[in-house]
């Protein structure tokens, strides 16, 4: 059964022509990714994509046979920019595996270091690569009559942030010449620095192993991080309302722009931040562990939370093929027949499959991508779900703020919104921002997310340093905890990636790697249609984005189709973690009926 | 410059013996990007410093990498076709992520960039690599997949990726005399990477010499140590003081670091601004630098075998060092006796006699 994805099925209201407009490689993104689109100039829409990304490495094939405690240090490097994020999944995956429970320190340390990641993360990739589609320069080009209109538009938060016009802002996102652009590079350095303090390295880690970290706890460590942290929450304060005031301007500009990117709600989220207090790592008591996590874990329909619960999140995860360049594994093992609660798993599922790679020519119509389908089964209708990350913050905050579940102080889930508090800092009075579950899952939603989830995680990780300041005051400074490698077992991690859902697998026999499949946000995010036709989400938004650019065909930029694309945060290198994979987008349908699927 | 310009007459840059140099950097090897990001947390110099100009002596740099380029699709590739046409010289051809081999990949590829327009097909990695190479000034490779093939060239691998030089050869030289430029480390620590950038930017220029490389390849002012002679835990080692648990901050060769046999300086010059690294923040050094990286470093947690016997050498040595240092330590942390509030002068100190008066 596949997921219906309608977007839109109105008639076109004038006759199509149909022109070929091709973006290969999208750049200011991580990785290899090229978009290939039909633009409908007469009515102002793009008519079909297909996205496609062009390298493979092969991690599931080299890892067999490895040493299960290499995990981390090998998968780490499927990403350039969350290496880390990786590098902690597979920790979480082999503590699972190896029965052990790091000591409290390590949790709040791993904490530490990813919520520094978060805050790198979305801010270089907002200001640095997205924002760039929002410059004075590339809205001059895309939009003159935009850029006339913010020169006019006072900025409503201009107090807060400093630019009087809402052109001033755009100016300043203007790249390497940009005022804003250059300072959110020197803040992408700082945070950096707070990530190697706990971490040792980025992007790709050196103190992270089973069972704990290497990092040495100190009052220098917690110090160094804390006053960079409160920097950072100077910057927040400042960046929040900015950002409020360029995507809310969009939108008043632009009439319809919530169209841009805009796709069904289906969004998954795998948590993220353990709390040492719960999480044993035991399989069998994942949900109660999985919902204390500082960002719950969730899968998003229709607005509707349809559980929190880590064992049927990942129970219910298929890798489906369709559009790519695999043999199926039907006749293959079957590494895992029964879960550790003696629940069933599916041969789809990531810890039975085997990867077949076969290279072979890009054809649209038939294979086109090295990326696979992940779906998620929903049990209460059968369909196999196109879930998205949305890059990651939204979905985070989606869920989170469904499940009402987080109350730390600096934090609080209140179930239709997430409040985020943050102290006085040296120039500014403490303030309160409150993320609001937004009316559309689209391109300006997914960016202003981020935004905002750059805030939550500077408050997390205000609470994170008050607990680990709270052991080294009562000298529990151990922060690693001895294991044996066992014979055999089976792990999983759910972790956050900064643009969406991570998952690891491991299935671990006569001491060795046996399969190991580890399911970034990408794969999600940038997949072709599966067996079912369904398409992956970049093609389901994508196509039928209105075209508000006002340059024709022969010097037409796609701004609006960057934008919906890179709202996504695509980072290819996790898209084909396994196999660098081309993931195609939308499939062609002249009639009234494009869009829908069957 | 016009030396009217500047004040009091003075010249301050002299125009370079090039006004511009391109720099075009394929990121579509086998790889992560993790050396482009790395790269954007550079502070000595900063690409922002390189590219606006803010180092004395320097061409403008025209940069066209595709995590951080402004332009998208057919802009961007342009720079590429003007490259293989000679419309951009000079050039520096930056190669991050490693070289599959394409004769296994049949009618597909492996990894490529950008679309043939002729064919629709994509255009190979490697057909770019051939196209630019032999036109470029310098070629640099930027990490270990690139410089040495990295873990994705791990044993088991389906695509049969290398480094560059396994790609070029190893004897390999640009049009302008110059060898294959590595710059290895996984990812690359980002100041060692921006400084060699400079430094091929002065030799443009031609305000440098050649640039000095070791028989793989490395800048040799950045990779003429080793991590262990660099890193502030070495000590513990001299002492026979071995952590035998991760969070110690002794020394972790016995946890699996391979520090005292890798070329690297990270330990030193830390991660960025001084902060961070390996084994001297708590990290074993898995030789991420080293073309023998990962496989003969492998099971990274194990005490590397060569650490064994020279460990167990220098325990006798150390435990004795370290016994006599501690008495010294006992010693040198007690204050002179002398240092007391008591009404009695205890330090020594001898008020010189008194002046004998001269009778009268």
């Amino acid at each position: 059964m596949s997921t219906t994805t309608t977007t839109r099925t109105e008639a076109p209201a004038k006759p199509r022509t149909l022109v070929d407009m091709n973006w290969d490689p999208i750049t200011r993104i991580v990785g290899s990714l090229g978009i290939y689109t039909k633009i409908d100039f007469n009515n102002k829409e793009v008519a079909e994509c297909y996205s496609t990304s062009s390298i493979f490495r092969g991690y599931s094939i080299f890892m067999k046979g490895k040493d299960p405690r290499d995990a981390h240090f090998i998968t780490s490097r499927i990403c350039g920019i969350c290496g880390d994020n990786h590098a902690v999944c597979a920790t979480y995956a082999q503590n699972m595996a190896f029965g052990v429970r790091p000591p409290a320190m390590a949790e709040w340390i791993t904490n530490l270091g990813e919520a520094a990641e978060y805050m790198f993360d979305h801010n270089i990739f907002q200001d640095n690569l997205v924002g760039v589609d929002f410059c004075e320069q590339m809205v001059k080009e895309t939009n003159p009559s935009v850029w006339a209109r913010a020169q006019q538009t006072d900025a409503p938060n201009a107090d807060k942030h400093g630019y009087k016009k809402i052109s001033d802002i755009m100016t300043a996102l203007n790249p390497f010449t940009g005022e804003f652009y250059r300072e959110t590079l020197h803040v992408s350095r700082y945070t950096r620095e707070m990530f190697c303090l706990m971490e040792g390295r980025h992007v790709h880690p050196s103190t992270l192993y089973p069972g704990g970290v290497g990092t040495v706890p100190t009052v220098q460590l917690f110090t160094d991080y804390l006053v960079r942290l409160m920097r950072y929450c100077e910057f927040m304060k400042k960046v929040v309302p900015l950002h409020d005031d360029l995507f809310d301007f969009f939108y008043e500009a632009l009439p319809g722009y919530e169209e841009v990117g805009r796709r069904r709600i289906l969004l998954g989220c795998w948590g993220s931040y353990q709390d040492p207090n719960v999480c044993d790592y035991r399989y069998e008591t994942m949900n109660e562990w999985g919902n204390a996590m500082y960002v719950t874990p969730g899968v998003v329909v229709d607005g509707e939370l349809v559980t929190t619960d880590l064992v049927d999140i990942g129970l219910n995860i298929r890798i489906l093929l369709g559009s790519s360049y695999y043999d199926d594994w039907d006749g293959a093992e079957q590494f895992v027949k029964q879960d550790p609660l003696g629940n069933p798993v599916d041969m789809k599922h990531p810890w039975n499959q085997t990867t077949i790679p076969r290279p072979q020519k890009r054809d649209f119509d038939g294979n086109y991508t090295w990326v696979m389908s992940p779906r998620w089964l929903d049990k209460r209708t059968g369909d196999h779900l196109a879930l998205d990350t949305g890059g990651g913050a939204i979905a985070r905050l989606w869920a989170t703020a469904l499940a009402g579940k987080v109350d730390i102080g600096y934090l609080k889930a209140t179930g239709k919104s997430v409040k985020i508090y943050l102290p006085q800092t040296a120039t500014k009075p403490e303030v309160e921002f409150e993320w609001k579950i937004p009316k559309w899952s689209n391109a300006l939603e997914r960016d202003r997310a981020r935004t905002y989830f750059q805030a939550y995680s500077a408050a997390a990780a205000l609470y994170f340093v008050e607990q680990a300041l709270a052991e080294l005051h009562a000298g529990r400074t151990k922060t690693w905890e001895p294991f044996k490698v066992p014979e055999e077992a089976i792990g999983c991690g759910f972790h956050e990636a900064v643009r969406g859902v991570l998952s690891h697998h491991v299935v671990i026999r006569d001491g060795k790697i046996a399969n190991y499949h580890p399911y970034p946000p990408t794969p999600w995010n940038a997949n072709p249609r599966d067996i079912y036709g369904t398409p992956g989400p970049y093609e389901d938004a994508v196509q039928g984005t209105p075209i508000f650019e006002e340059n024709g065909p022969d010097n037409f930029k796609g701004i609006d189709i960057m934008r919906a694309v890179r709202s996504f945060d695509p980072c290819l290198p996790c898209g084909v973690h396994m196999y660098l994979g081309k993931g195609k987008v939308l499939e062609t349908h002249h009639s009234p009926m494009f869009g829908a699927v069957k | 410059m016009a030396a009217e310009a500047v004040p009091y007459g003075r010249v301050t840059q002299k125009p370079p013996a090039v006004s511009d140099v391109h720099i075009v950097w394929i990121t579509a090897g086998l790889g992560c990007d993790g050396d482009t990001v790395s790269i954007t947390a550079a502070t000595q110099p900063s690409l922002e410093d390189v590219i606006l100009g803010a180092i004395p002596g320097l061409p403008k740099v025209h940069l066209h990498n595709p995590v951080v380029a402004y332009e998208v699709g057919d802009d961007f590739m342009k720079y590429w076709y003007q490259a293989e046409q000679g419309l951009i010289d000079p050039f520096v051809l930056v190669v991050e992520g490693s070289i599959p081999n394409e004769h296994l990949s049949g009618e597909g590829y492996w990894a490529a960039l950008g679309n043939d327009p002729m064919t629709n097909q994509p255009i190979p990695t490697t057909e770019w690599i051939d196209r630019l190479a032999p036109k470029a000034l310098a070629v640099v490779a930027i990490g270990t997949c690139a410089t040495y093939g990295g873990i994705h060239a791990m044993a088991g691998n389906p695509t049969g990726c290398m480094g560059l030089m396994d790609y070029l050869g190893w004897d390999w030289k640009s049009k302008a005399g110059i060898p294959i430029v590595n710059v290895p480390g996984c990812p690359v620590q980002p100041d060692n990477f921006m400084e060699t950038v400079l430094y091929l930017l002065y030799l443009a220029a031609g305000l440098a010499p050649m640039i000095p490389l070791d028989e793989a390849g490395r800048p040799t002012w950045l990779f003429g140590k080793t991590v262990h002679e660099g890193c502030d835990r070495g000590s513990y080692y001299e002492q026979g003081d071995f952590a035998t648990e991760y969070g110690s901050p002794k020394c972790i060769v016995k946890l699996g670091c391979w520090g005292p046999v890798v070329n690297c300086n990270v330990p030193k010059r830390g991660w960025m601004a001084g902060i961070g690294g390996c084994p001297n923040v708590g990290g074993i050094c898995i030789g991420c630098t080293m073309p023998g990286f990962p496989d003969k470093f492998m099971p990274f947690m194990d005490e590397p075998p060569g650490a064994k016997i020279s460990s167990s050498a220098i325990g006798i040595y150390g435990a004795a060092i370290r016994a006599m240092r501690n008495l010294t330590n006992a010693t040198v942390n007690k204050e002179p006796k002398w240092r007391h509030n008591r009404p009695v002068l205890t330090t020594g100190y001898q008020p010189p006699p008194q002046k004998k008066e001269l009778p009268s």
